[in-house]
């Protein structure tokens, strides 16, 4: 009943739609009310959703790919059983943000599809390589940092389901950033070659990461709409501004030095921070950064390397279902 | 003629808004309607709910508790797990 009901498909978004319903909608929303997967709801709504859901579900997915190759060449077991875990966690949050998107009428075998064949996205970070060990401490600081500070605002969306999981990823995302910390101050407080092995990842990922935030407020298309719904409670520049002045202590305290000499300090105690390269995000996201190839090709892999077992799980369910009722009760 | 067995339904309710639906307890109703409705006068008699989700127990596939043992092992030597097994310091503050 419940997941049927929702089984409706988008269809076209200009269509005028009652515009009682779209002023009561709204009300809700500015009541602070959260919409649940039946309740009516815009059908543009319906699709900016979806379409951030599903990103950030491959997001978490593709995202197992960097840290995936150096689970065999972590330095110890404890770095290794960390780093194991942390995947791990990754793919579930995957897994409860497909769930999320589902409730919203697109099953999980289309999102996946348009991943897979690249009419889908995920973040531009996830197409950068880990050349060194290193790049995994950089990555739990600051990529599941970077995350940790989008996600946090998103526990209070207006969409009930991809609240509820935002919730659950945030109380697991915590351990991710500490023990990517965790190998940054032990590397930075190591040998000079261990040390500049950090300060290198830091070179490395700085850029990158603060675009995970999103084009500039000026360039950002989504960001109204987004805003007045409620799925946006702040905007690119504001978070990126609040990461960074949450990370630059955080690498002072590492004796590491961010890479954009023409950081300062504000009289209100905000670092500014030097023009990003947006060609750079822009080449990315078109597909030309280092490792786009590498990533799709890997999950495309996968998902054929496992299709007998979705085969294999679909006939055997279907045997059992075709049993008569005496032997499948013994 | 001996009245029929009507089915058991699980009912979950929703408390307040943005919460999930949470496991309130079951009720016995010949169909969906009916648990439904039962469900409203049983558990809802003081506003407790905005909404309410009834699922026929049948449909329940349900872990064997005596073997919780066995199930969840696998995660009670996983301390790696948990934020507190890694060395922050606090000057670093909140992390
Ligand atoms: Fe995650
Ligand atoms: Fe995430
Ligand atoms: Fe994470």
């Amino acid at each position: 009943m419940y997941t049927q009901a929702l089984n409706t498909s988008d269809g076209d978004d200009r269509h005028v739609e009652d515009a009682t319903r779209s002023a009561q909608f709204q009300a809700r929303i500015d009541a602070d009310e959260r919409i649940e997967p039946n309740d009516w709801m815009p059908a543009a709504y319906r699709k900016t959703l979806t379409r951030q859901i599903s990103q950030h579900a491959h997001s978490e997915i593709v995202g197992m790919l960097p840290e995936g190759n150096w689970i065999t060449r972590a330095p110890s077991l404890r770095r290794k059983a960390a780093l194991l875990a942390k995947v791990q966690d990754e793919c579930g949050h995957g897994l409860y943000l497909y769930a999320a998107a589902e409730t919203l009428g697109t099953s999980r075998e289309e999102m996946v599809d348009a991943m897979l064949t690249g009419k889908s996205r995920y973040s531009s970070i996830f197409n950068y390589p880990t050349l060194t060990w290193a790049d995994i401490g950089a990555i739990g600081w600051l990529v599941d940092g970077a995350a940790i500070m989008n996600q946090i605002p998103l526990c209070r969306c207006s969409y009930g389901p991809y609240a509820r999981a935002m919730i659950r990823v945030c109380k697991e995302e915590s351990f991710h950033q500490r023990q990517g910390f965790e190998i940054m101050l032990t590397l930075a407080r190591g040998t000079p070659e261990q040390k500049a092995m950090a300060q290198n990842a830091l070179d490395r990922w700085w850029w990158p990461v603060l675009m995970m935030f999103g084009p500039p407020d000026q360039a950002s298309q989504h960001s109204d709409t987004s805003t007045k719904w409620k799925i946006k409670r702040f905007s690119n520049d504001e978070l990126r501004q609040k990461f960074i002045d949450a990370t630059v202590p955080q690498a002072q305290f590492l004796g590491l030095t961010i890479p954009d000499p023409g950081m300062t300090q504000d009289a209100e105690g905000h670092w500014r921070y030097s023009e990003i390269d947006w060609t750079e995000f822009k080449q990315v996201l078109a597909g030309n950064g280092p490792c786009n190839r590498d990533r799709l090709a890997a999950r495309r892999k996968a998902h054929d390397d496992g299709a007998w077992v979705r085969e294999a799980a679909a006939a055997y369910a279907a045997k059992r279902a075709n049993r008569p009722v005496a032997q499948a009760a013994e | 003629m001996a009245t029929p067995n009507s089915p058991l339904w699980e009912v979950f309710i929703r408390s307040r808004n943005g919460l999930a639906h949470k496991h309130v307890g079951s009720l016995h109703a010949a169909d969906a309607t009916l648990a439904l409705q039962a469900a409203r006068d049983i558990y809802t008699r003081r506003g407790e709910g905005l909404s309410i989700w009834v699922v026929p127990s049948s449909a329940i596939t349900a872990s064997d508790p005596s073997e919780k043992g066995m199930m969840f092992e696998p995660a009670e030597s996983k301390i790696y797990r948990h934020p507190t097994f890694y060395d922050v310091p606090d000057e670093v503050g909140h992390m």
